[in-house]
């Protein structure tokens, strides 16, 4: 099947400043796809080439098989597009905006009070956009990116600001758009908000994308390293412990251990070496690596940073 | 493509209607403004002064005029500015709207608004001011819709190019007004200082006030070909200027 989004060796630069530097990539029809990175990483630059909002200087695009630039109107009509840090009228009614939005578009338009009700809006169709919170006024932008059935949605840092219950909601909500068949192309810089959500991550950093996969598979190849900590008073635990094939370390504190080891095999070893020797355990618990570890690993510095 | 125009102006008109002093400011004020002027100049000065009257039955609804054209122009600029600083315009351009759609949206409210002043204003002149003016009504409106078109048009281009909403309403007014001093509305251009002279030929407001003051004392359309002439030009100038160099966001 042709990917949805085609993109290849696109550059962008702003005077001598290179925002996008030969980034290619495919999106492909019904996943999530999440370009990750730090603020000012060039994601917004990347995502508004591709919604024909920036001509990029070289490389070309291809969305559901249009040229966003050439073909921006028509594009338009098959894609929902939600913009960081956009604002609205702020004396706009809920209703108003998204009834306008409606008779924007050519082809049949969701249903727009059932998308004010999915999206947990209808008590707020008479309020001005003003008064919303944070997390209504993104709603209110999924429902305005969703109002056209589009095939492809783009969220920009979608929850960047909200707080935590706000974030979960509209995590759910994305879950939603994908479940309805559409691909998502999401930016952000949480790598939490990645790792849950999207099927496949491209990580970006000075303009340049340095890794594209799963995030899963992104974590095994770049961050093998698992660590199992547990509590036990066997005297003899340690000495099994560091027999465990594939295991780089055992620290031993009070009755706490930390084994470090490497690749997903680590924790059943110590499981099996704990069941066959009958070592009692009074705590156990794995940490693994994550998004952010790859991260740090490959740019040498911290997203947050 | 005018898909969305009217949905747009309609609702662009609520929330204009909607903003605590848009309405009073543009409408009422400039109303009570030119009553109070009228009452003021009618009882200040010897009805048989022939500048009194002439300024009076002339001056004054020119100027009112004027003054309407320019304090919606100057909103459009302020408005244009805000929504630009804010993300609007960008999250409209990222729909099927074609860009001009959303800016003849912005003029069509400011050219109703328009209107429904100098409506307000026909209506109280009506009632306050002594009868026997025969004006054109049709012909006045109709030279009041050219001029305020081509007024908005340097309101674009001012509209374009400023770079944030703070500066948008001083520096439409710094250009704004000062044209009004050259535009033969208090002084005649010919009587006016070389310099100033030469300045008050280039700005389209002179054309528009002899237009507008003409058809007000009743010539024919014919004899303002030249201001018709010149004020398309301004506008058809100051249009494709500014969608050169507008911005979005």
């Amino acid at each position: 099947m042709r990917p949805v989004i085609q993109v290849s060796a696109i550059r962008k630069t702003y005077g001598s400043t290179v925002a996008v530097d030969e980034v290619s990539f495919e999106v492909n029809n019904g996943e999530i796809f999440g370009l990750i990175g730090p603020n000012g990483a060039g994601k917004t630059t990347t995502m508004e080439c591709i919604e024909g909002l920036r001509t990029p200087d070289r490389g070309a695009i291809s969305v559901l098989g249009l040229d966003p630039f050439s073909d921006v109107y028509q594009l338009q009509e098959r894609i929902g597009v939600q913009l960081q840090q956009a604002q609205l009228q702020k004396r706009i009614k809920v209703w108003e905006a998204v009834d306008l939005w409606a008779s924007l578009y050519r082809r049949k338009a969701s249903e727009g009070e059932r998308l004010l009700e999915q999206l947990g809006l209808s008590d707020k169709r008479n309020a001005w956009f003003m008064t919303l919170s944070g997390g209504q006024k993104q709603r209110l932008f999924i429902a305005l990116a969703l109002i056209n059935n589009p095939e492809v949605v783009f969220l920009d840092e979608l929850t960047t600001g909200l707080d935590p219950q706000a974030r979960r909601a509209i995590w759910d909500l994305v879950r939603g758009i994908r479940e309805r068949g559409k691909t998502v192309f999401l930016t952000t810089h949480l790598m939490e908000e990645a790792e849950r959500l999207c099927d496949r991550v491209a990580i970006i950093e000075h303009g340049r994308i340095i890794d594209i996969d799963k995030p899963a598979s992104l974590v095994n190849r770049h961050c093998p390293e698992r660590t199992v900590m547990l509590a036990t008073d066997d005297r003899t635990a340690a000495e099994r412990f560091r027999n465990i094939p594939r295991v780089e370390a055992v620290i031993c504190g009070d009755s706490q251990f930390t084994i470090r080891g490497r690749g997903d095999d680590l924790v059943t070893e110590v499981i099996h070496c704990l069941s066959e020797n009958r070592i009692r355990v009074t705590d156990f618990r794995t940490i693994l690596p994550n998004l952010e570890d790859v991260f740090l690993k490959l740019t040498g510095h911290s997203i947050r940073d | 493509m005018l898909r969305g125009l009217w949905k747009l102006t309609w609702i662009e008109i609520k929330i204009f209607l909607r903003e605590p002093l848009g309405a009073i400011g543009t409408i009422v004020i400039p109303v009570l403004v030119f009553l109070v002027a009228g009452r003021i100049a009618g009882h200040g000065l010897a009805p048989t002064s022939l500048a009194a009257s002439s300024f009076i039955t002339v001056g004054l609804p020119v100027l009112a005029s004027v003054l309407i054209a320019i304090s919606a122009v100057l909103s459009l600029v302020t408005i244009i500015s805000i929504y630009r600083e804010g993300g609007i315009l960008k999250r409209l351009r990222a729909t099927p709207l074609r860009p001009h759609t959303i800016l003849t949206a912005h003029v069509i409210v400011k050219l109703l608004l328009t209107a429904a002043t100098l409506a307000l204003m026909v209506l109280a002149g009506k009632r306050y001011y002594p009868s026997g003016i025969h004006v054109p009504l049709f012909g006045f409106t109709m030279a009041l819709l050219i001029s305020t078109c081509s007024i908005l048009s340097i309101g674009f281009l001012i509209a374009s190019i400023v770079p944030t909403a703070r500066f948008a309403q001083p520096i439409g007014a710094v250009i704004m007004y000062p044209m009004i001093a050259v535009s033969g509305l208090f002084v005649p251009v010919e009587a006016l200082p070389p310099a100033a002279r030469v300045v008050g030929k280039v700005v389209p407001l002179t054309y528009a006030v002899s237009l507008l003051e003409g058809i007000w004392r009743g010539d024919t359309w014919w004899a303002h070909t030249r201001d018709v002439a010149a004020l398309a030009a301004a506008f058809i100038v100051c249009t494709a200027l500014s969608a050169k160099v507008f911005r979005w966001e």
